[in-house]
C-alpha cells in the first residue's frame, strides 16, 4: 500500500505546486520529481510520522534545487497566454493574486503556501522547510506584508530571489 | 495580562491558537483597530489563496504522475532490498483508484496517437494515403468518414506544411492523422478522434518515451499532436491548432 499512501498525496501536492511554480506544466514537472524522490526515498520514511509534511520537505528540496538550476521554458507564456485551466471564481482579482505571488521572494512564498494554503501548523511547515519556527514566523510575517502591499498597488515589483 | 505578540496574531488569523490565547488575542483586537485590520488581510488573503488553488484539487491527475516511478537504483542492493520486501516502485497500478474512467480513457488518446505518430511518420514512400495536393477531397472523405466536419489547420507561421492525411482504425470507429513536415524533414502529426459523448478538457501533456504529445477534447472530437521533438517547441505548434481549431 505504499505507493498508493503516496498516490493519495498527489492532487495537494499538485495544489500546491501550482500555487508555487505558477505555470502548470512546471508546477507538475515539480510534482513528478517530487513523488519519483518520495518513492526512491520511502525507506526513508518513518512510519507513523506525518507524510503529508515529508513530502513537502521533498517538494521544497527539490524546487530551491530547481531553482538553482533554472532553466527557462521559452514557451510557459503561451501556456499562461489563455490557453483553458480550470474554471476559477473571481479571475480578475485572483489571477493579481497570482501575479502577485509571483513577486515574493520564494522562500516567503513556500512559507505563506504552506501555512495559509496548506494549513500546516508552523512547527510543521518549519519542518518541510528545514528552518526553526521562529524564521516561519519572520518569512510569513514579511510575506504577508509584502503580499498585501503589492495587491494594494503601494508595493514596486521585484523579481524572484533564490532561496539560500 | 502579556503582551499579545505579532505571533499571536499571525497565529490567530491561521486558528492556531489555543483557547486561552485565543480569547486574550480577542481582547487585545476589541481595542488595537489597526491590528485587527491586519488580521483580517491576513484571513482574506488565505481565503483568496484557497479560492484560486482549490480547483486544481479536483483536475484530474495526469497520467504522467500515476506512472511516477522511482529513478533506477544506483545500488543493486537496493533493488533487490526493494524486490525482497515487496514494495512496488510505480503508481500506475493504483491508478484506477484516483481517476475517473474517463480519464482513463482520455489517457489512451495521447498513447494511441503517439503509437500511430511512431508507425507513419518514419514513412518515406508513402507517409500518407491522400496527399496536400487534393486538400479538398482529404478533407471531404476523412470527415465523412468520421462523421464530423474537420478542419485542417494551416502551420505555415511555424515552419510546416501539410503533407496530407490518412485514415486510422481506432478503439472506437476510424480516426483521421494529417501530417506536417518541415524544411528539414521533420514531422508532426495531427490525430483526431470521434467521440460519442460531448465534453471538453483543458490542454494537457503527454511524454510517450520520445515522442512529445498535447492532447485535449473539443465536443465530440480529441485531437492529439505528436511529436519527436522537445516540448517547448511543440508547443508552439500545439498552440496555433487549438487557437485555430478554438478561434
Amino acid at each position: 500500500m505504499d505507493s498508493a499512501e503516496i498516490a493519495a498525496h498527489i492532487p495537494r501536492l499538485r495544489r500546491y505546486a501550482r500555487a508555487l511554480a505558477g505555470d502548470s506544466q512546471r508546477a507538475d514537472d515539480l510534482v513528478q520529481d517530487t513523488l519519483e524522490r518520495a518513492l526512491a526515498k520511502f525507506h526513508l520514511w518513518r512510519r507513523g510520522s506525518d507524510m503529508r509534511a515529508w513530502m513537502f520537505a521533498i517538494m521544497h528540496n527539490v524546487f530551491v534545487n530547481q531553482l538553482k538550476q533554472r532553466r527557462e521554458i521559452a514557451l510557459d507564456e503561451a501556456v499562461e497566454a489563455g490557453l483553458p485551466s480550470a474554471p476559477r471564481a473571481d479571475p480578475l482579482e485572483l489571477r493579481d493574486l497570482d501575479a502577485a505571488l509571483r513577486q515574493l521572494p520564494a522562500e516567503q512564498r513556500e512559507v505563506l503556501l504552506l501555512v495559509g494554503l496548506e494549513q500546516l501548523s508552523y512547527a510543521e511547515a518549519g519542518q518541510a522547510l528545514g528552518v526553526p519556527v521562529g524564521t516561519v514566523m519572520s518569512r510569513l510575517s514579511r510575506g504577508r506584508e509584502r503580499l498585501r502591499a503589492l495587491m494594494s498597488g503601494t508595493a514596486p515589483a521585484n523579481n524572484l530571489k533564490l532561496v539560500k | 495580562m502579556s503582551a499579545v505578540t505579532e505571533s499571536d496574531l499571525h497565529a490567530y488569523a491561521d486558528g492556531q491558537l489555543g483557547d486561552a490565547v485565543r480569547v486574550r488575542v480577542e481582547a487585545h483586537l476589541a481595542h488595537d483597530a489597526e491590528a485587527a485590520e491586519r488580521v483580517r488581510v491576513w484571513r482574506e488573503q488565505n481565503e483568496a489563496l484557497r479560492a484560486l488553488y482549490n480547483p486544481v484539487l479536483n483536475e484530474p491527475v495526469p497520467q504522467r504522475l500515476l506512472g511516477a516511478r522511482a529513478p533506477r537504483a544506483r545500488w543493486p542492493q537496493f533493488a533487490l532490498a526493494a524486490g525482497a520486501l515487496g514494495l512496488s516502485f510505480g503508481l500506475g497500478w493504483i491508478a484506477r483508484a484516483y481517476q475517473p474512467d474517463r480519464a482513463m480513457e482520455m489517457a489512451a488518446l495521447p498513447r494511441s496517437a503517439a503509437i500511430a505518430y511512431a508507425v507513419y511518420a518514419p514513412e518515406v514512400r508513402h507517409p500518407v494515403e491522400v496527399a496536400a495536393d487534393q486538400q479538398d477531397h482529404l478533407v471531404k472523405w476523412l470527415s465523412k468518414r468520421l462523421g464530423r466536419d474537420l478542419k485542417v489547420p494551416v502551420l505555415t507561421q511555424q515552419g510546416f506544411e501539410l503533407v496530407g492525411g490518412r485514415l486510422l482504425p481506432g478503439g472506437k470507429g476510424p480516426v483521421a492523422q494529417f501530417m506536417y513536415q518541415d524544411s528539414k524533414g521533420q514531422r508532426i502529426t495531427l490525430y483526431v478522434s470521434r467521440r460519442d459523448e460531448p465534453r471538453d478538457t483543458a490542454f494537457r501533456f503527454s511524454q510517450e518515451d520520445k515522442i512529445a504529445v498535447f492532447y485535449w477534447i473539443d465536443g465530440t472530437l480529441g485531437y492529439a499532436l505528436s511529436a519527436e521533438m522537445d516540448r517547448a517547441r511543440l508547443l508552439t505548434v500545439a498552440t496555433a491548432v487549438y487557437r485555430q481549431l478554438n478561434p
